[in-house]
């Protein structure tokens, strides 16, 4: 009766289209965990790769190698035969089972059965039956298809997370949990001090655990019971998890909800102190606790360190994520985060002369400058990728001229400083009723685009210059292709206006960027789809398909041609300009991806997450080189500072945090926003930090300062602790209200005028 | 199990918001469906789950659109990705009305019908939003880099005041001139009076901090009230208006932000007390600083008008007793200036006398309406009173005519005259006519006994003045105006009960004071005789204690007495019963309200501190 009533709740609860048959759950979720603490448990043959790492790597298993190796591989194989027989294709069967080498009965589903079936089999799989093989086949397919497609939504995984949530079906009393808890409970604030600290990082994933164990148990009153004793124990940054946890009663439950998945999928890590992890083990061995150890080793990975204890401040720092700090392993990893040599352009020399009439001293400035430009592009950077690490597209004449006009600017850039503020410009969007969902602004200032929630784009010119068109084919055809003013012909004057609208979405745009030449306009919605529009003829011209999600956010590479974005399937992924598919997918965050960024020398692409870390992933080969962690919400904006060393974070707490790439380390704390920060930006010359917040201030920091004051000895830089001194006051410069106008967006000038925007919120 | 669910529920209740096992119910019942107990409740808890997974999900989509508030939208959009329909009509921006019947204890949104016939055959489309735009304007301006186009003037005003700035400038006066530059438009009274309807708009505007332009602000209001504008050379033009206006702005913003400039009060005043002791300035002039100090109130009256009063009292007399046609004009505003400072000294007698301790003892209890007056006069008088200053503030930069006030003469030396000695001076300049006002007899307290013969004594001065008594004489027209009160200090418990006037109900003829005054006695002596209550002013002449509701109608004619004049108290007062007086004070600004020929034009009782007094000739 009450597997009746199951699948009945199975069926009212499949709300995420694409569940699998409630049978193919009973019959998977029935699977022995794969490893643990003093189970004996005979893992023969149906070890399936419950990493959970599997899932979401994305690595395509295409190449089955018919040889019976490892337990995996068998898996396949019969996966396949399953397959082959299914579709009747007996002779290909009976071939493939030839080659493999496997016995004539492999697909008996008895025998199948015998060999999955350990000891350890819980109760609720009486019937069993050949589902299970063909349950093997849907794994291979979707992940031999993950290389298009992540695979992360309700059906696509579930096999997976079923794998890991049966964990849980090996059960002690649900009685004794609490008793269990609060005995740890008492051990660890009896240790000593400095042990503390470091081993109250438990509470929290052992608490998440063992309560959802004892949800999936069906022990709802009392894992109710649990939740009301202990939930006021946990660090506040974990309240939003904790909510959802508690929403969260019935066994069924578990399996669509995407925090709980993103919480088995992956083990929380830990990093303890090797003294305190010997203390805890002790403890644990005596009390014959094998519940919290059992749980310990399933779930958590303990990332154990020769020295001392860390602080409570040093862990807090650190901590807050969703799935616990980043493996200090993962950091290790050597990041180029040098910029990329300049190409030598000639500038004119009639412009100089013209410069040093305007003003006497200018010249004299002007010399050392141009000298240190000069050696700057001889030297090689030893913390720079090789020019070649990643193709980058060729300079055009137009991008030559660009630059020079940089350059020509850079020359009037203000020097800024703790003493020398910027000013700042706000543009405000008026009646945008429709609601402003994205900024951008072009590298020169000239244009700024609005996303908005009405699926449109819109897009101002900020300068008299008013945007135009260019002309139909037909009258392109009519103009003489000799003239020196041919690119100003192609204009059509009748299109002029200061502002153009470009339909296409059918979602709220919530991504936008320009391309560094200010060609081409990118824009990211909810309907799943990147859009490119050419500002030249303002129509669309790619869309880009991949995210079958929401896509938050997209940003040009600083030299054109790719582009990043990232979504609610949990994937960034780097595209280029001229191909439909993208070239890397980015997995591994376990939580929507929120904000993207490109490091100034394009080589690698940071994104923030509602996982709350931030990865930074190398465009090369994909790899994941840095995780931090350390804030306690979802990341919305990100920023790299321009000598590509630094990076800065802001979420939703309201926090901006400063990291040191080399180093993989946080380095800074600025504290001062009350409201999500939308937008970071350093000034060009990287001495400013301007952030932009929900609560509708802009605020300045120093940036120099802040990363000057940094010390970062071996001992930091090799165990990964830091010493964040509170001097949030000092590095703020200052705070800037707007007139109940979040602030969405910044931009520094060429001559580093600050330029805000946002959208005016009566 | 379904008691576990309700205890479950029960206990989560506070948490989350729950569908109940019978909502469920009645929903399958709708869908022609039967539900057991047991599923309704799975059911139930289910659909709560699912509501607030949806929530939550719902809540990304509002971070992503930056937003604060969660939309019916956010949700709709957390539905479809997971793949349950969408709600729909509920899109829109407001909040919803939620209703309940209670018979029913049925619960539900408001859902009007909308008539689409009417709506697509309506001839009044509405227009569409707004375009939107972008607009920069600059938060800070570091002073290094600004490249300051600005006008000087306004430099200072900076960030987005200075938008604010061009955006009245345009809509006022659809150019572009500055702000305080009031005299380039001074021939326009049209667009005076707008300027000052700006300045009143920016004074009440609760979201701007003027700090330190109030000086400015006032500097220009100043000359508005003060200055003989080149529209008052016509005196078809009536700038008199403004300038009443002008004044009781100016007391508006200084009641509102004098607290903000420190000294302010005293550089008005010494301003206006320059104004005034300068004979060389128009009458006009001289009008706007006596309407000035009133709007300032009574104490401003009182520290300024009143010492002066004896010196400017003999140029005005001069100006009013020149009947040459030449000077018609002139004597017009002379009236003007009269009527100004008669009401203004009237307000600074009741009020003074209300506000001195001793009428609360003589005001007797048998008289509860006189009682309420002074009480009433007490509790906003800490309002009246000007913000406490330094008097040693040095005057700032403010307007020339501000700083170069008096030079302090007088000021430090200035001593608050005792209230009787006060109406003894003012009665020799007014005569009756001021205790007409104040309808009432000159009993103070325990004084009053000598007062009358006093009084005859100086009143010989002016009584010398009177040329030729038989000439026809225009009198001046007293009109009433019904003015915003600045600060509400003229609400009508603070003055003083109206006196009836049935007693009297004849049209009194005042003709000669002493007359008066012996009638007056004898009726204060009846009114001994009766109440036994003696009040700074009582109102025994009039006071019948049985006729019923104090109501009352005056109006003071210009009209000319068939007999000789004396002194200045040419008015003819009329005292009718009337019906009651409407009770709510429409607060706009009302022209002059005419009275001429007509009687029982009924008043706005508690107007009468406030009226400002206008010469339509």
């Amino acid at each position: 009766m009450e597997h009746d009533q199951f699948k009945f709740i199975f069926k009212m609860a499949a709300v995420q289209g694409g569940m699998v048959d409630a049978k193919d759950e009973l019959d998977i979720k029935s699977e022995p965990p794969s490893d643990g603490f003093g189970n004996s448990n005979a893992n023969d043959g149906r070890l399936l790769s419950s990493s959970p790492g599997a899932g979401t790597g994305g690595t395509a298993t295409g190449n089955n190698k018919p040889a019976p190796g490892p337990p995996e591989e068998q898996q396949t194989l019969l996966a396949v035969l399953q397959f082959l027989k299914k579709s009747k294709l007996a002779e290909s069967a009976e071939i493939l089972r030839r080659e493999a080498g496997l016995p004539e009965d492999a697909l008996d589903p008895k025998g199948t059965d015998a060999s999955g079936s350990g000891p350890g089999l819980a109760a609720g799989s009486g019937q069993v039956d050949g589902v299970d093989a063909s349950s093997l086949l849907s794994r291979v397919t979707v992940s031999s298809s993950a290389a298009a497609q992540a695979p992360k939504k309700a059906g696509e995984d579930q096999p997976d997370v079923s794998v890991v949530l049966s964990a849980y079906s090996q059960q002690g009393d649900p009685s004794l949990y609490d008793a269990y808890y609060s005995g740890l409970k008492r051990f660890i604030e009896s240790v000593l001090d400095c042990h503390r600290a470091e081993l109250s990082q438990l509470f929290y994933p052992l608490f998440v655990h063992m309560y959802l164990e004892l949800v999936y148990n069906n022990n709802e009153s009392v894992a109710k019971a649990f939740f009301e004793k202990f939930s006021g124990d946990q660090e506040c940054y974990y309240e939003q998890d904790l909510r959802i946890l508690s929403s969260l009663t019935k066994k069924e439950h578990m399996k669509g909800n995407e925090t709980l998945l993103d919480f088995r999928t992956s083990k929380f890590v830990l990093r303890i102190s090797r003294d305190s992890y010997q203390l805890l083990k002790r403890h644990l061995q005596e009390r014959q606790n094998n519940q919290i150890w059992n749980i310990i080793q399933e779930h958590l990975y303990i990332d154990i360190f020769d020295g001392m204890p860390r602080s409570k401040s040093q862990i807090d720092a650190m901590s807050g994520s969703l799935a616990g700090e980043a493996r200090r392993e993962a950091n290790k990893a050597k990041v180029f985060y040098g910029l990329l040599k300049e190409p030598e352009i000639e500038l004119p020399l009639d412009d100089e002369d013209e410069e040093a009439e305007n003003e006497e001293g200018k010249p004299k400035k002007k010399k050392p400058k141009k000298d240190s430009m000069g050696s700057k592009s001889k030297k090689q950077d030893p913390n720079a990728p090789l020019q070649t690490r990643i193709p980058l597209p060729e300079l055009k004449d137009s991008d030559k001229l660009d630059k020079i006009m940089y350059m020509k600017e850079s020359t009037k850039r203000i020097r800024l400083g703790s003493d020398n503020l910027p000013s700042i410009c706000f543009y405000t969007f008026l009646n945008a009723y429709q609601g402003l969902t994205a900024v951008d602004v072009t590298d020169d200032s000239s244009l700024i685009a609005g996303g908005f929630a009405d699926s449109t784009v819109r897009v101002w010119s900020v300068t008299p210059k008013k945007l135009r068109k260019v002309k139909s084919a037909a009258d392109l055809n009519l103009i003489d292709k000799e003239s020196d003013d041919v690119l100003e012909r192609i204009m059509d004057e009748k299109t002029a206006s200061e502002l153009k609208i470009l339909y296409g979405h059918s979602g709220p745009v919530y991504g936008i960027s320009f391309s560094p030449d200010r060609n081409y306009l990118l824009s990211s919605s909810e309907d799943g789809t990147i859009r490119l529009w050419s500002l030249q003829t303002f129509t669309c011209l790619v869309g880009y398909k991949g995210h079958n999600y929401p896509v938050w956010d997209t940003q040009f590479s600083p030299y054109g041609y790719y582009f990043v974005s990232g979504g609610h399937d949990r994937v960034a992924r780097l595209w280029a300009t001229d191909h439909y598919q993208p070239l890397r997918i980015f997995a591994g965050h376990l939580a929507d991806i929120t904000c993207t960024r490109f490091h100034p020398n394009s080589n690698y692409v940071a994104t923030g997450s509602s996982d709350r870390t931030i990865r930074l992933w190398d465009v090369l080969n994909g790899n994941c080189v840095r995780i931090f962690t350390g804030h306690k919400g979802p990341i919305h904006a990100l920023a790299f500072s321009p000598n590509g060393k630094f990076l800065a974070s802001g979420a939703t707490d309201g926090r901006v945090l400063l990291w040191d790439i080399g180093h993989g380390l946080m380095v800074g704390e600025l504290k001062g926003h009350t409201d999500t920060i939308y937008s970071l930006r350093f000034s060009r010359d990287g001495e400013i930090l301007a952030s932009g917040s929900m609560d509708n201030t802009v605020r300045l920091w120093d940036a120099m300062k802040a990363f000057d004051d940094l010390e970062t000895d071996d001992f930091t830089a090799a165990t990964g602790h830091i010493h964040l001194q509170d001097n949030s006051q000092e590095l703020l410069l200052g705070t800037y209200m707007t007139k109940s106008t979040p602030v969405l967006h910044l931009h520094f000038t060429r001559r580093n005028l600050l330029l805000a925007a946002g959208a005016y919120n009566p | 199990l379904s008691g576990s669910v309700t205890m479950a529920a029960d206990r989560e209740e506070r948490r989350f918001a729950e569908v109940s096992r019978d909502s469920v119910k009645l929903m399958a019942e709708s869908a022609g469906l039967e539900l057991g107990d047991e599923v309704a409740a799975l059911l139930a808890e289910d659909v709560c789950y699912r509501l607030r997974e949806a929530a939550q999900s719902s809540a990304q989509f509002m971070r992503h659109a930056k937003r604060k508030k969660l939309t019916v939208d956010d949700f709709n959009k957390a539905l479809r990705w997971s793949n349950v329909e969408a709600i729909c009509g509920y899109g829109a921006q407001d909040a919803m009305l939620f209703r309940s019947v209670k018979e029913g204890e049925l619960f539900f949104v408001e859902d009007r019908d909308i008539n689409l016939i009417e709506l697509a055959l309506a001839t009044n489309i509405p227009k569409g939003c707004a375009e939107t735009m972008v607009r920069g304007m600059f938060t800070l301006l570091s002073s290094v880099v600004a490249p300051c186009s600005v006008p000087a003037a306004v430099q200072s005003l900076s960030d987005d005041l200075l938008k604010y700035y061009q955006q009245i400038t345009r809509a006022i006066l659809g150019e572009d001139p500055h702000l305080m530059k009031v005299k380039s438009v001074s021939h326009d009274l049209e667009q005076l009076n707008r300027l000052l309807h700006m300045v009143k708009s920016l004074v009440q505007n609760p979201y701007l901090y003027l700090g330190s332009y109030v000086r400015s602000l006032v500097s220009s209001v100043m000359y508005c009230i003060l200055e003989p504008l080149a529209a008052s050379i016509n005196p078809l033009n009536d700038h008199w208006t403004l300038r009443d206006y002008a004044a009781l702005l100016l007391s508006h913003i200084f009641w509102t932000h004098g607290d903000l400039v420190s000294g302010l009060y005293r550089q008005i005043l010494l301003s206006l007390q320059k104004v005034l002791s300068d004979p060389v300035r128009p009458l006009c002039s001289h009008y706007g600083a006596v309407v000035g100090l009133h709007a300032l109130g009574w104490k401003a009256v009182e520290r300024v008008l009143f010492p002066h009063l004896p010196a400017y009292w003999a140029n005005l007399q001069a100006v009013l007793d020149d009947y040459s046609v030449s000077n018609a004009q002139v004597k017009a505003d002379g009236h003007k200036v009269y009527g100004a400072i008669l009401v203004a000294v009237e307000r600074l007698l009741k009020m003074k006398a209300l506000s001195l301790p001793q009428p609360a003892e003589g005001c007797s209890s048998s008289q509860p309406g006189c009682l309420a007056g002074p009480m009433g006069y007490r509790v906003s008088s800490p309002g009246l009173s000007p913000p406490p200053e330094p008097l040693a503030e040095a005057g700032l930069g403010i307007a020339s005519h501000l700083q170069a006030g008096g030079a302090g003469c007088q000021w430090e030396e200035w001593s608050p005259v005792p209230l009787p000695a006060m109406y003894s001076e003012l009665y020799s300049f007014f005569g009756d006519s001021l205790a007409v006002r104040f309808s009432t007899e000159q009993s103070f307290g325990g004084f009053s006994p000598c007062t009358p013969s006093h009084f005859r004594e100086t009143r010989k001065e002016p009584l010398g003045h009177v040329s030729n008594p038989d000439t026809t004489r225009k009198m001046p027209q007293l009109t009433a105006n019904l003015n915003i009160s600045p600060r509400q200090d003229g609400s009508p418990r603070t003055d003083p009960p109206p006196p009836s006037l049935a007693a009297t109900g004849s049209v009194r003829s005042l003709a000669r004071s002493s007359m008066q005054r012996s009638r007056a006695s004898s009726s204060r002596s009846g009114q001994r005789s009766i109440g036994l209550s003696r009040d700074v002013f009582p109102k025994a002449r009039f006071t019948s204690p049985h006729s019923g509701p104090p109501t009352f109608s005056f109006v003071i004619g210009g009209r000319q007495m068939g007999r000789r004049c004396q002194g200045r108290r040419p008015f003819q007062t009329i005292f009718v019963p009337t019906p009651p007086p409407p009770v709510v004070l429409p607060r706009v600004y009302t022209h002059k309200l005419p009275v001429i020929g007509r009687v029982c034009k009924p008043l706005r009782r508690w107007t009468r501190s406030h009226y400002s007094l206008h010469l339509p000739l």
